[in-house]
């Protein structure tokens, strides 16, 4: 039991460790000036050269988000071919089919947004061509996408007044060459020394001790593995994901893994703070948003160390916790640990099953996935987190009655609106979601596709509409994770969800980056008197009170018919 | 526009022989040095394979230590937990019947003896692990199956206890397949 607590309290101390220097590396990285990593120099300028890319050339914000759009547009149509097609394709010696044109709509897209949500099984469903070439290059580039678009944030606001946000390109491989790249080898070679196989070879068979004939699906999956966390990707080698024991063999991976999916959105908030030569606004967020985390993280371990009362109704004894869905050699604790930061960050990679998981630990694993901006994922995390500081001074000038400013620029309108309708987003696309799913559910049980919608649920009742509440939420917050027992892979939940994806990556991320396009190009008003500072603790907990109201009062009744209620008959 | 589109074609091709060759077969080629050469770490008995050391495999015979339920069945071609949530009246009844067997095959254990990774199913279906505890309650069994003093067995299952990563971080644990063999090798 101690040492399970030892264990996480390593895990933290060393995301810390880690991603505190790191967000001051990025910042020096990103603006150019000298780092350790410029003998990285040479190759990027030679795929620069083979690209056909300038990447001094200045953009603004438009031409910024042309380029972004344009590379992900490409990468969702040849991914999609490439999915269908799998079995005609080479490299698959496992012999597995092509995907229904449902499936592959729903999986590039999972990957491209860097959500992961696969509604196949990586055994059955993936050659190793597919794996690496199109789902790990995703894991690289989606991560990278995503940290430009932040990094191109960053640059509205170092100067007083620009038009130039920055070279997308410039970030985009940068993102990839000096930190994603790096990274990953460090951790794939960790990971397979420790197990996890990374070689080509096919799946074994053989004759296990008792006499009965055993397969086993194995793969280059280190590679992937290291990506998958680093890149807050998630998208398992395997089905079973990070509780595989090839995936996860150890506890040693196991810290290693959650150590590496945490330090990039740590990093990421940091690098704000010191990119815009405002260290202190960096540590602010990096605070609310630490405390927001341990705010979800306490009562999930409280809950899953507390065992399963049913079960210990039955007399049976839970020294460590509650079991179902865990693995022997990660623990409860170091599963709770994990399953927080997996939700508040977007990885959706799981050491354990959510789906088994108490059901206040359910509760929080959603609400980490609708506030979606504690930390969150590489380089969105601070966009999602930038709506909220603009709500929040927005509110704050209304509170004091004056024109609200964000850095030295006023915030009108425009950009409230923007804001605005970004945060009305989720709400909808969640709960519009999952209530088509609950009417389909109810009223065309029978409806003759894949996977019936009677037969979607894995559990009845109250745990039965979690599974649906939780799917929308994970597409939406672009997490991938999932309560695994829906049965998920049918034209329903593959379209339904595929467009929630989409639309909950690419708006959250073209909405920030238009309102700071569009602040910077205003006059700069330099600090007064009267000036709302927003690197101050109040200011930190102006924000946080706004994350918490806009939370509580869109997702409260929804959250009310799933876990809560499920609580509430389990404790009466 | 269409500069763009060129522009992202190019790169994605040069990505892919960086991010989707170079990257995966180097750490491939150094994964050749680890002690499974990158594809999985065996166990053989008598130069046979009898299985990996990381993924668990069923045992339902009185003579070995049993792991965990599995919701696959211990297929290691597909991976799986049972997905039940902890308030679904059909799974607590599954945990009930499994308790029932638990005590059939061990008469002498008390209820609150039994922990409880031996009555639900793990995350991946494939846990290859036991809790110390866990292998404790068996011993007894597998003492009068195989004949052997209560003292031998117990003795193994020390040796083949793995303990937290560095001493401290972690839990403690006993690879159930080592054991086994180990168990086999002692008879003879």
């Amino acid at each position: 039991m101690n040492t399970e607590l030892f264990g996480i309290i390593a895990s933290f101390a060393l995301m810390l460790v880690i991603g505190i220097p790191l967000g001051k590396y990025l910042a020096k990285m990103f603006a150019g000036e000298k780092v350790w990593t410029d003998f990285m120099k040479p190759v990027e300028q030679g795929i620069y050269k083979l690209s056909g890319i300038n990447p001094n050339e200045p953009m603004n914000w438009k031409q910024f988000l042309k380029a972004m759009m344009c590379i992900n547009l490409l990468w969702l149509v040849y991914g999609f071919f490439v999915l269908m097609n799998q079995d005609k394709l080479p490299w698959n010696p496992d012999g597995n089919p092509g995907m229904t044109a449902d499936l592959a709509f729903n999986t590039i897209i999972s990957f491209v947004v860097n959500c992961n949500l696969q509604h196949y099984s990586g055994e059955s469903g993936a050659s190793y061509l597919v794996q690496h070439y199109i789902f790990m290059f995703l894991q690289f580039v989606s991560a990278a996408t995503g940290i430009a678009c932040a990094v191109g944030l960053f640059k509205a606001f170092r100067d007083k007044t620009t038009n130039d946000i920055g070279n997308f390109w410039n970030y985009f491989l940068r993102a990839i060459t000096r930190l994603l790249l790096p990274l990953s080898i460090v951790v794939a070679l960790i990971l397979t020394f420790n197990g996890t196989p990374s070689s080509y070879a096919g799946k074994d068979q053989f004759i296990s001790l008792q006499g009965d004939t055993m397969h086993v699906s194995r793969g280059p999956a280190a590679q992937f593995i290291a990506i998958k966390h680093l890149g807050t990707n998630g998208g398992g080698w395997f089905g079973a994901n990070s509780t595989h024991p090839l995936e996860n063999p150890n506890y040693l991976t196991n810290i290693t893994e959650i150590v590496s999916q945490m330090i990039i959105p740590i990093a990421m908030v940091l690098c704000f703070g010191y990119f815009i030569r405002r260290k202190k606004l960096g540590w602010v967020i990096f605070g609310v948003m630490m405390i927001g985390a341990l705010l979800l993280l306490v009562p999930s371990i409280g809950s899953e160390i507390g065992g399963n009362p049913a079960i210990t109704k039955m007399g049976i004894a839970q020294p460590t916790g509650a079991m179902e869905g865990k693995e022997v050699r990660i623990g409860p604790t170091a599963t709770a640990f994990w399953s927080t930061f997996t939700t508040i960050v977007s990885t959706g990679s799981v050491n354990g099953m959510h789906d088994s998981t108490m059901a206040l630990t359910g509760l929080w694993q959603l609400l980490g996935m609708m506030i979606n901006g504690f930390f969150g994922g590489c380089g969105v995390g601070v966009l999602n987190y930038f709506i909220y500081l603009i709500i929040a001074v927005f509110i704050s000038g209304l509170m004091v009655g004056r024109t609200p400013e964000f850095l030295g620029h006023k915030v009108e309108a425009r950009e409230v609106k923007i804001a605005a309708l970004i945060t009305l987003l989720s709400p909808l696309l969640i709960m519009a979601g999952t209530a088509i799913a609950a009417f389909v559910f109810t009223n065309h049980g029978n409806a003759d596709w894949a996977v019936k919608p009677s037969a979607w649920l894995n559990n009845p009742s109250f745990h039965g509409f979690s599974e649906m509440l939780y799917e929308m939420t994970s597409s939406n917050a672009n997490n991938g994770s999932g309560f695994e027992g829906l049965g998920d892979n049918n034209i329903f939940w593959n379209v339904s969800t595929g467009i929630v994806m989409i639309l909950g990556r690419f708006l959250p991320i073209i909405g920030p980056v238009a309102i700071a396009g569009l602040l910077a190009q205003k006059k700069y008003i330099p600090e007064s008197a009267g000036t709302l500072k927003t690197d101050t603790i109040t200011f930190g907990l102006m924000t946080f009170a706004v994350i918490l109201v806009l939370n509580a009062l869109s997702y409260f009744p929804a959250l009310a018919l799933g876990p809560i209620a499920e609580f509430f008959s389990m404790h009466k | 526009m269409k500069s763009n589109i060129i522009k992202s074609i190019r790169i994605t091709l040069v990505l892919t022989v960086i991010l989707c060759v170079i990257y995966p077969v180097a750490i491939s080629l150094a994964g050749k040095l680890s002690k499974g050469r990158g594809d999985g770490e065996t166990i053989t008995v008598n130069g046979k394979v009898v299985g990996y050391a990381n993924i668990g495999q069923s045992f339902t015979q009185a003579k070995y230590f049993w792991g965990r339920p599995s919701a696959v069945g211990y297929n290691a071609a597909g991976s799986a937990g049972s997905n039940k949530g902890p308030s679904n009246p059909d799974y607590l009844k599954d945990v009930s019947n499994r308790i029932d067997t638990l005590l059939k095959y061990h008469p002498y254990l008390k209820r609150a003896d039994i922990p409880a990774e031996m009555v639900t199913a793990s995350g991946s279906g494939l846990d290859p692990d036991i809790s110390p505890a866990a292998a404790k309650i068996q011993i007894k069994r597998i003492a009068d199956t195989r004949k052997l003093s209560v003292q031998q067995v117990t003795d193994l299952v020390s040796a083949h206890t793995e303990a937290p990563l560095l001493g401290v971080f972690g839990p403690a644990k006993v690879n159930v397949l080592k054991l086994n063999v180990a168990l086999d090798a002692l008879k003879k």
